[in-house]
């Protein structure tokens, strides 16, 4: 179905403009130098997750969107590989309950006795 | 499939319904080598992100304290201890060496064969100094007594989790490094030029592979954005 010269065409698509990958290289390290900055001011609690979280979920936009070509892949191909996610997602939830109730009855078990 | 042939196609939303309703290839205009390691990516992404989990939920679950990873990981610098010095490094090391396949990449898509073997080989190389920095993180932790079923900090589970996690993760960088080396020389030979056949496979090399390797590279990349976030920082 795909001969050489196809390959070729496709291939033009596919180049970028170098400013761009540095751009998101740059963003990159300065998100990682946020990241990092939230372990050594120490930040506690509530403000302590939300910054890990956001910065891990915008650095890993930035590679999958930029790095990886995602932005500018064909859209089947987006949907295929994001919506699983969200069984992970799913999952996630799932074993956060567990957990709150493994400790839960493990503390009941070490305050009653057997 | 040509581009004109390409461009009639549906985007968008409408797009999925008619790629998967033809009967034939899916994701259309897409290398099938690209779309194979795409899927290769999800399935490790389902074990990584198990492996985060059972991880998450020991670490929930645990009624004895867990380790403080900014205390645990601390490196001493001029005799100050610096939290999580290493793994800093480590991150930056990581990026670097993404940024670096990036524009491998590009420039393989340019046919500039000097630069993306080049770029390539650093990405190589940060792979390495990658390795080597956890090779050093883990004898220092297991010279201090972190063992898979005990460690001195507090949450036995700590040890195992740590132990697979980043064992799995620098599995990957490994067998990362030993393809971006075998890559580079593939360029440097100009088998992508010349559209050489591979090892197994009797269809002409493209750039393309250049694309389909640095995938696999972001991805380990990627990978370690999230071990970093919910393992080191947490």
């Amino acid at each position: 179905m795909t001969d050489n010269t196809d390959i070729n065409k496709e291939k033009k698509t596919t180049t970028h403009k170098i400013g761009i990958y540095l751009w998101i290289w740059g963003l990159l390290f300065v998100l990682s130098f946020f990241s990092y900055m939230v372990d050594w001011y120490q930040f506690q609690g509530l403000l302590r997750w939300t910054l890990i979280l956001t910065f891990m979920f915008l650095k890993a936009g930035l590679i999958m969107a930029f790095f990886m070509h995602l932005f500018w892949e064909r859209y089947t191909l987006v949907n295929v590989l994001l919506w699983p996610m969200t069984a992970i997602a799913c999952f996630v939830g799932l074993m956060v309950a567990e957990g709150k109730y493994t400790v839960f009855t493990r503390f009941i078990y070490f305050v009653l006795g057997e | 499939m040509d581009q004109s042939t390409l461009d009639k196609l549906p985007k968008g939303f409408k797009s999925i319904g008619s790629d998967f309703g033809t009967d034939q290839t899916a994701f259309k205009g897409v290398q099938w080598g690209k779309a194979m390691m795409w899927i290769f990516l999800l399935s490790d992404t389902f074990i990584f992100s198990c492996f985060l989990i059972s991880y998450m939920k020991g670490r929930a679950s645990t009624v004895v304290e867990w380790p403080n990873p900014s205390e645990v990981f601390a490196l001493d610098f001029m005799g100050v201890p610096v939290p999580l010095l290493l793994i800093a490094i480590m991150t930056f090391v990581l990026i670097t060496s993404s940024g670096t396949m990036a524009l491998a990449v590009k420039y393989g898509y340019e046919k500039n064969k000097k630069m993306c073997g080049w770029f390539i080989v650093f990405t190589a190389l940060g792979g390495l100094t990658f390795v080597g920095m956890q090779a050093f993180e883990w004898s220092k932790l297991i010279h201090e007594g972190v063992r898979p079923w005990e460690n001195p900090f507090g949450a036995p589970q700590f040890g195992s989790f740590f132990f697979m996690i980043t064992g799995f993760h620098g599995t990957h960088v490994s067998i990362g490094v030993i393809f971006l080396f075998i890559f580079a020389r593939k360029v440097f030979r100009g088998d992508f030029d010349k559209g050489k056949r591979g090892y197994f496979t009797t269809m002409k090399s493209d750039y393309v592979a250049i694309e389909i390797l640095g995938l696999y590279w972001h991805f380990v990349d990627l990978v370690w954005v999230f071990i970093f976030a919910f393992f080191y920082l947490w």
